[in-house]
This record gives C-alpha cells, sequence and structure tokens, in this order.
C-alpha cells in the first residue's frame, strides 16, 4: 500500500522563474527512500511539497490518506503534528531551550498535543537512547555538533510521526559523526516502522535506502 | 502557558536585551508616572491644609511666601506684622485670632511660635509630655523627634540668625515638653514654642541677673529708676524655673512682630467683615489660604502640561524603539520561527509568543515602575522637606 502518492505535481515559487513538475511518484509505508540530485533541482522543494509546507500549483499529493494538496490551513498543520517529523542540516534547535525542552518544541508550540509526565519521561528516555541522557538540563550551544544533530532526531521522534523527513541530516557534520548519525536514524526509523525520506548530495549514504529518486531526471523526464 | 514559558525561556536567555528594553520602559514610565502621583500627592496636601485654614493675616506683599510659610513653615520670610493686629480682630469680637511667628529655626527646623489655640485648630495633641507651659518650653512635631532623635527632657539650640553678627542674641536652649502625634503634615516637621518664646529667641525678650541686687562689677552706672550694666552682666541661655521671673521684654507690646495671624471667623458675616476691615488697611492683608494655593497650583499644573509634552515625546520614542527591537528580532529569529512553523505551530502562536515577550516586559516594567513611583511617594515628600529647609 502507498504511504505517499504524487500525480502530475507542478509547484512554482511565486515571483521566480524555478518549477517542479514530478509526473508520477509513490512510496510504500516503511519505505525509506532517497531524494538526490544537483544543487537547485528541487529536493527541498519536493519534500517540503510531501509535508503540506508548500502547495503544489496542480496535482495531488497523497499522504497517509490525507490529500495535503486539498488540505486547509489548520488542518494541513494538524496533519504535519500527527504525521511528519522533520531532521534538518542546520539542526534548527532553539537555543534558549535546554536539550529536555528542544525535545518536546512540537508539545511546546501545539495546543492539539498534550504534554505530561509521560511524554516528559519519553523525552528522557529518547535523549538518553542517544546519549543526552546526562545532558537533559544543557543547552544547544554547549553540545557538539554531533550531539546536536542527536537532539534534533529526537525533536523529530518525539511525536511517533509515520513519515520522518530529514533534508541533508550530515550535511553539517565530519565523516566519523556522519556515519554514526545515519546508523542511528536508520535504526530509529526501523524501530518505529516509519517510512524515511532523505535529501543528499552524498551517494555514500544511500545503501541502506529502498529508493533512490534523483528528482533532476524525474522532473526533466516530464519536461513538455 | 507554554506560550508563555516559550516567552521567559527566550528572556532569561537574552537577559541583557530584557534588561536594556525593562530599564527603557520603566525609565519611560517611572518618570511621569511619579511626577503625576507626585504632584496629586502635593495638591491634595496643600489644598487639605489650605482649606483647613479659613484667613490669614500677613503683612502686604509676597501672597505665596506668607502662605506658604504660615501653613507650610516653608519659603522666604515674609515681613512681619504687629501684635495689635492680634488684638484687633481680638477687640472686634469677630473671630479667634492664632499669631503665628515662623522666623528662626532650632538644628536646622522652623521654630513655630503660636498659641495654644493652635494645637486644637489643628488637632494636634502630645504622644509624649505636654503642649509649651511656659516660656522657654518646646513641643517637637514627630518627624523632628525623630530625626533628631529628641525625647522628652532632652534639650534642643536654636540656630543662630547671623554667623557674622557677633552683637546677635545668643541661641536659646529650649527644653523638650512634648513630642506630638503624627499627623503627616508639615506639623511633623516643626518645633512649637509659645509665641512669647520666639520673642526671646528674636532678642526683644530676654533674662539676666538682678542688677539691683548685683555686686559693682557688673553696674555701669546707677541712676534712680534706672541701673545700667555692663557687658560682664550675664544674660541667660536657657530659661528654668529658677530664672524664669528674671525674663522681661523691652519695648510697646502692641509693635512686638508676627509672621501672621490665622483668623477663626465665628460666621461668614463675620469673615467678610474682618477680611474688608484689614484689606483696608496698607500695610497688612487678609488672605483665604485656598484661594491662594489653587493660584500657585495653576501655575504647576501650567508646568505640569509642559512636562506631559515631553513625556509624551518620550513614550513615543520608546515605542518606536520597542517597534525596532521587535522588528530586528523578528528578522535575527526568522529561522527559528520557520522551524517552529515546519514542526506544527500556528502563525497565530507565534504572533501571541512575541506578544507575550513583550507583555512579560511590559508587566516588569510597569511593576517596576510602580514600586519606584510609590517609594519616591513615600520618600519624597520628608527629602523635599528637607530640601526646602
Amino acid at each position: 500500500m502507498d504511504m505517499i502518492r504524487l500525480d502530475n505535481l507542478h509547484f512554482r515559487y511565486p515571483r521566480d522563474t524555478f518549477s517542479l513538475r514530478i509526473p508520477g511518484l509513490a512510496i510504500e509505508k516503511k519505505e525509506k527512500v532517497a531524494f538526490i540530485g544537483p544543487s537547485g533541482c528541487g529536493k527541498t522543494t519536493l519534500a517540503n511539497l510531501i509535508a503540506g509546507i508548500y502547495r503544489p500549483n496542480a496535482g495531488t499529493i497523497m499522504v497517509n490518506d490525507f490529500n495535503v494538496s486539498e488540505l486547509s490551513d489548520r488542518r494541513c498543520r494538524d496533519f504535519r503534528i500527527s504525521n511528519i517529523g522533520f531532521i534538518f542540516q542546520e539542526f534548527e534547535l532553539v537555543e534558549y531551550l535546554n536539550v529536555h525542552e528542544n525535545i518536546l518544541l512540537p508539545f511546546l508550540v501545539n495546543r492539539s498535543l498534550v504534554l505530561n509526565s509521560r511524554i516528559r519521561n519519553e523525552a528522557a528516555t529518547l535523549a538518553n537512547s542517544v546519549g543526552l541522557g546526562d545532558k537533559l538540563r544543557r543547552r544547544p550551544g554547549k553540545l557538539s555538533q554531533g550531539e546536536r544533530q542527536r537532539l534534533a532526531i529526537c525533536r523529530a521522534l518525539i511525536t511517533r510521526p509515520p513519515i520522518i523527513i530529514a533534508d541533508e541530516p550530515t550535511g553539517n557534520l565530519d565523516p566519523a559523526n556522519t556515519g554514526l548519525i545515519m546508523q542511528l536514524i536508520l535504526e530509529q526509523v526501523e524501530e518505529r516502522e516509519a517510512t524515511f525520506l532523505m535529501v543528499s548530495h552524498d551517494h555514500s549514504l544511500l545503501v541502506d535506502f529502498d529508493q533512490v529518486v534523483d528528482v533532476h531526471e524525474l522532473a526533466s523526464g516530464s519536461e513538455p | 502557558m507554554r506560550t508563555l514559558l516559550l516567552a521567559w525561556r527566550y528572556l532569561t536567555y537574552h537577559r541583557a536585551l530584557a534588561f536594556i528594553l525593562v530599564i527603557c520602559l520603566t525609565i519611560s514610565m517611572f518618570l511621569p508616572l511619579c511626577v503625576n502621583l507626585m504632584v496629586d500627592y502635593y495638591e491634595r496636601d496643600l489644598i487639605e491644609r489650605s482649606q483647613a485654614t479659613p484667613l490669614l493675616i500677613g503683612a502686604r506683599g509676597n501672597r505665596y511666601d506668607l502662605v506658604l510659610k504660615s501653613l507650610y513653615f516653608t519659603a522666604e520670610q515674609p515681613e512681619t506684622i504687629a501684635w495689635s493686629e492680634v488684638e484687633m480682630v481680638l477687640d472686634s469680637g469677630r473671630g479667634i485670632p492664632i499669631p503665628l511667628h515662623v522666623r528662626y529655626s532650632a538644628q536646622g527646623q522652623p521654630v513655630a511660635g503660636t498659641s495654644p489655640e493652635y494645637f486644637e485648630f489643628r488637632g494636634l495633641s502630645p504622644k509624649d509630655g505636654t503642649l509649651p507651659l511656659m516660656l522657654g518650653d518646646a513641643v517637637l512635631g514627630a518627624g523632628v523627634a525623630r530625626k533628631l532623635s529628641l525625647k522628652v527632657g532632652d534639650y534642643l539650640l536654636t540656630d543662630q540668625a547671623s554667623l557674622y553678627d557677633l552683637a546677635s542674641v545668643y541661641p536659646l536652649k529650649m527644653k523638650v515638653v512634648g513630642i506630638l502625634n503624627d499627623t503627616h503634615t508639615p506639623d511633623d516637621h516643626a518645633v512649637f514654642v509659645d509665641y512669647k518664646t520666639t520673642w526671646v529667641i528674636e532678642g526683644i525678650g530676654h533674662g539676666h541677673t538682678d542688677l539691683a541686687a548685683a555686686d559693682r562689677s557688673v553696674i555701669l552706672k546707677r541712676e534712680e529708676k534706672n541701673v545700667v550694666g555692663n557687658a560682664a552682666v550675664l544674660e541667660y541661655a536657657e530659661i528654668t524655673r529658677d530664672n524664669i521671673n528674671e525674663f522681661h521684654f523691652h519695648g510697646d507690646w502692641a509693635n512686638f512682630p508676627l509672621t501672621s495671624v490665622i483668623v477663626l471667623p465665628e460666621s461668614v458675616k463675620s469673615a467678610t467683615l474682618v477680611k474688608s476691615q484689614i484689606n483696608a488697611s496698607k500695610t497688612i492683608q487678609m488672605l483665604v489660604p485656598l484661594e491662594v494655593i489653587e493660584e500657585l497650583l495653576g501655575v504647576v499644573f501650567r508646568v505640569k502640561r509642559f512636562f506631559d509634552a515631553n513625556f509624551l515625546l518620550v513614550a513615543i520614542a520608546t515605542a518606536l524603539f520597542m517597534v525596532l527591537v521587535v522588528m530586528l528580532s523578528l528578522r535575527i529569529r526568522q529561522r527559528e520561527m520557520e522551524t517552529m512553523f515546519r514542526i506544527g505551530c500556528s502563525r497565530m502562536t507565534i504572533f501571541w509568543l512575541q506578544v507575550s515577550e513583550l507583555a512579560i516586559i511590559l508587566l516588569i516594567s510597569a511593576g517596576l515602575a510602580g514600586i519606584l513611583s510609590n517609594g519616591v511617594l513615600v520618600f519624597a515628600p520628608d527629602v523635599l522637606r528637607t530640601m526646602s529647609h
């Protein structure tokens, strides 16, 4: 069964010449998919379209039985909260919150999510599982690059999303940390039986992926 | 609550920024708030006391000085009037005159010479000791007693009127016979004596050894009715039960000086009659203190309007500064906000997060401005009163 299905997708940034056309793409549940391609080909744009952050100009995006392209802003936000976990290249941690609060950030900024002691304990357990258990009260500024990305992974996982989207998650890491972080992400994805989409330039990371999509090729195949 | 937690975390992390904003806002709130509270306080204080004082007789001249000196024991010394003015009111039977002579000071505090009716009129009663019973007795306002750490039985000296006049009268040592209850009025900050004691301080009255019985060494010449002493005659610097009978006044009592006379008229008609009688004189005038104070406050309010305009400009400048800070903050935090949006935060929540941060800063600033203003209100009257003396 398809977890994600894209049909005749067309997206164009307002006041920009760039446009992305995807004739079709299907991703199954628990599948690990990598989006590759040269810079500027639309990898991140495609990930953002699937997450409902951007709205397509035409075509449909079905994600976990939601027609994302037709959801209202509010429903789209709710969809994102319950379905998508994000891991960013620049980690995008909140500097003024400590490790524990950063993991709990989705609960702190969404009223629809209930923040209780069970979730707090789960955040602590998650931090413990990635080696941050003794640094819960530390601020991100006091962590190493690898620790910061591990913290960002915990934040993506705390809502138990069925889909995890990682945009160049190792782009800011040294080779030693790159391997460790990729291993950690894939372990967590498999443990949670999540569908995993990753935007990457690094072809050496793609061995464990079920499907590799070259966005440039996919898009140029649809050009009139 | 979660938005408030995030806002609080942001502000505590960026302490320096929050501190600067709080200081800017506190100052821009404190100044107008403090000025308004102070003006209100003084307006109330001035109006209450002037309302309670129906009529005042004094020398023609500066009306403000006359009222301020007689009611609040501050301002420049106005011209004096003669004791005969008191007698004139007494003789007319149209009111009760209360003499006031406020010309000297004792250890920096104004000395108010008056009659026993003053204490009854102002509702002053001693919490310790008694009211002045004899020449040289002093009763202290509660504030003076606290400031000078004096109690009943202690002594205080009047201040030398002129440091450069060696022939001037020596300071008088006065005995504290009573301390008044706190009234939170200018009476708390004055030393009260009988009006005749102020004439002794002035040198009109004095006491010395009986020359008729004195030995030849202090006698300059003896005449049929007079004995003239030389400079060796010992003048008393303190009035005691033993030497009080040696004190006497030289000159015509009717001409002895007073700063002013408070008149408590029998009726409105009596007040009008006394007023017209007094105001016919070329040397003295009768004032309604409330009218003078309201006139004075009119000037104060005109000045205050100027300050209000200044405060408005400061408020506008501060508001623009705040807008600039918020705009810069939004720009700097664009990625943070975008991340929050991506993980499901609504734009409205992001807006409320910013509003919460501003609200916390505004609340802290308003609280600080309120505390500071009230603090000033508690201490400023005493400080200003001390400065004005």
